[in-house]
């Protein structure tokens, strides 16, 4: 449950990447994504905020990442990853581009 | 479970439950039964189980299947039957399952969780459990359930528990009898540290025999409402109450559709393919597993589905305003008691379903085309008859989401 979740807080100033417990299901509106080890599900509802999951661990810090997003989505993108960051969809990287933590 | 934020207006996407009615390139929500056989005969069984089917699945057939979801990406089933515990190869399927990325939440009404098997389970990542419970008293229980049940039932509770099994289910049907103990059930839940799952009773299987006398009355069908309002955050129910929106004008939490053939079906121990699991009818078959293509295609190709995920009409529902709130309700409960599938629910709260239903032919009611019911012989004791576990899905999306929107998986 969200509120028994360690609230996790985007850092926009650290690079993430889709935690190596999460499975991407491609669906229509974008993806499902499961959590194996929390058994959470949800549901990326924009083929864009997708790709920039999936890209995540390519950028060497979240705002990086954001920075290619257009400026009429950054916002809401922003709040999604940070969502995603709380349900540990997506988890920080201790050190550089791509590198697991 | 929902982490919600608002988008900007620009960014505003249509709610899930939008999404959904269009279908998924695979269910969320599987149920899987694995065997028609089971050790009870409930009153209200959906699936009419009791004897095997010699045609079930054998145990590599379901290794087959369990290969196909992991490609498929269906990260759970819900497991059940009849009993899926008598199935010899049981266990082992669990592990398969388990072992290939296919999380599996089963009911039980405790039959085989003893001590052992009870701390084996709590060892077991990525396994739920769901005890099935129809009453929160031994009597409320057996009347429905059979003897012996609801000690059955505790037994293996008082197992799991022991094992520090965590946040294991209790799985009720809601019946007339039951509907005044929520509170007691809530109760049971929290003393054994198990999460409360509360279902509606469908006229499907066995079902049909007794709902006239088991489904809840008017008065109660607000009480769930409610309560579920009052305690809803921690309570399960399958999204099955959606019917029941129309009395308020706060929703309950949950999908407000009907998922049938769009994100839920059901595998029934033979192979075959339905769009949900309280509609184990021809009229509702897809297919079946055993065909070329499998169950992939089945889901993507059948068109059956393809209909469902079409849009659907208010039907005789159209000009009512609660038709927003409860979508026309439950299809299987529509089909079951004899009314068309574009009008009312036979427990519209707004009373149309009992209009409705005044005007059914009683002896034309379509039947279930599969009984496996035990042919049991009334010796001057009542018939021991109990239900198989119910299930559904439990996930929770909530509607009117933003870009990210989560729930919590096998609960």
């Amino acid at each position: 449950m969200s509120s028994h979740a360690k609230a996790a807080a985007l850092d926009l100033a650290a690079p993430y990447r889709l935690s190596p417990s999460v499975a991407l299901r491609p669906e229509p509106f974008g993806a499902l994504a499961y959590h194996f080890g929390n058994r959470r599900l949800s549901f990326l509802k924009a083929p864009e905020l997708v790709e920039l999951v999936r890209g995540l661990d390519r950028h060497p810090s979240v705002g990086h990442a954001l920075a290619g997003v257009p400026d009429t989505r950054r916002a809401a993108f922003r709040r999604a990853l940070a969502s995603l960051a709380a349900a540990d969809m997506i988890v920080p990287q201790r050190s550089g581009t791509g590198a697991p933590p | 479970m929902t982490t919600l934020h608002d988008p900007p207006p620009a960014e505003r996407v249509p709610a899930l439950v939008e999404q959904f009615k269009g279908g998924l390139n695979a269910p969320i929500c599987l149920t899987w039964e694995w065997t028609y056989a089971c050790n009870l005969s409930c009153a209200h069984c959906l699936s009419s189980s009791g004897r095997r089917d010699p045609l079930e699945l054998s145990t590599e057939e379901i290794k087959s299947v369990i290969d196909e979801l992991q490609r498929m990406q269906v990260f759970y089933v819900n497991v059940g039957g009849g009993e899926p515990t008598v199935r010899p190869d049981f266990w082992e399927l669990l592990d398969y399952a388990v072992g290939h990325q296919v999380g599996v939440k089963f009911s039980t009404n405790g039959l085989r969780l003893t001590p052992e098997r009870a701390r084996r389970l709590a060892a077991t990542d990525y396994v739920d459990i769901q005890i099935s419970l129809d009453g929160a008293t031994r009597e409320v229980n057996d009347a429905v359930r059979g003897p012996g049940s609801y000690d059955m039932a505790i037994r293996a509770m008082e197992n799991l528990a022991e094992a520090g099994f965590g946040d294991f289910k209790i799985s009720v049907v809601m019946t007339r009898q039951n509907v005044p103990q929520l509170d007691d059930f809530a109760a049971i839940a929290d003393y054994y540290g198990a999460q409360l799952r509360i279902t509606r009773l469908r006229p499907s299987g066995r079902g049909a025999d007794v709902w006239d006398d088991l489904h809840p009355t008017s008065a109660q069908q607000l009480d769930i409402y409610t309560w579920l309002l009052a305690h809803g955050e921690r309570v399960l129910t399958g999204d099955s109450f959606f019917h029941l929106n129309a009395l308020g004008s706060d929703p309950l939490p949950g999908l407000n559709l009907c998922g049938a053939g769009r994100v839920v079906c059901l595998i029934d121990p033979v192979g075959d393919v339905y769009a949900c699991p309280f509609a184990i009818h021809d009229a509702f078959k897809a297919g079946n597993v055993r065909s070329p293509g499998g169950f992939d295609r089945v889901w993507r190709e059948s068109a059956l589905f393809a209909d469902l995920r079409r849009p659907t009409t208010a039907g005789a529902c159209s000009g009512c305003p609660a038709y927003d709130s409860c979508q026309g309700g439950c299809m299987a409960a529509k089909f079951f008691t004899g009314l068309p599938l574009d009008g009312p629910d036979p427990e519209c709260v707004k009373g149309h379903g009992a209009a409705a239903l005044a005007s059914v032919d009683a002896g034309a009611l379509p039947r279930q085309g599969k009984d496996h019911s035990h042919r049991t012989v009334p010796l001057g004791m009542p018939a021991v008859r109990t239900a198989r576990p119910d299930r559904l899905c439990d996930e929770s999306p909530l509607a009117g989401a933003p870009l990210a929107q989560h729930l919590k998986g096998t609960s």
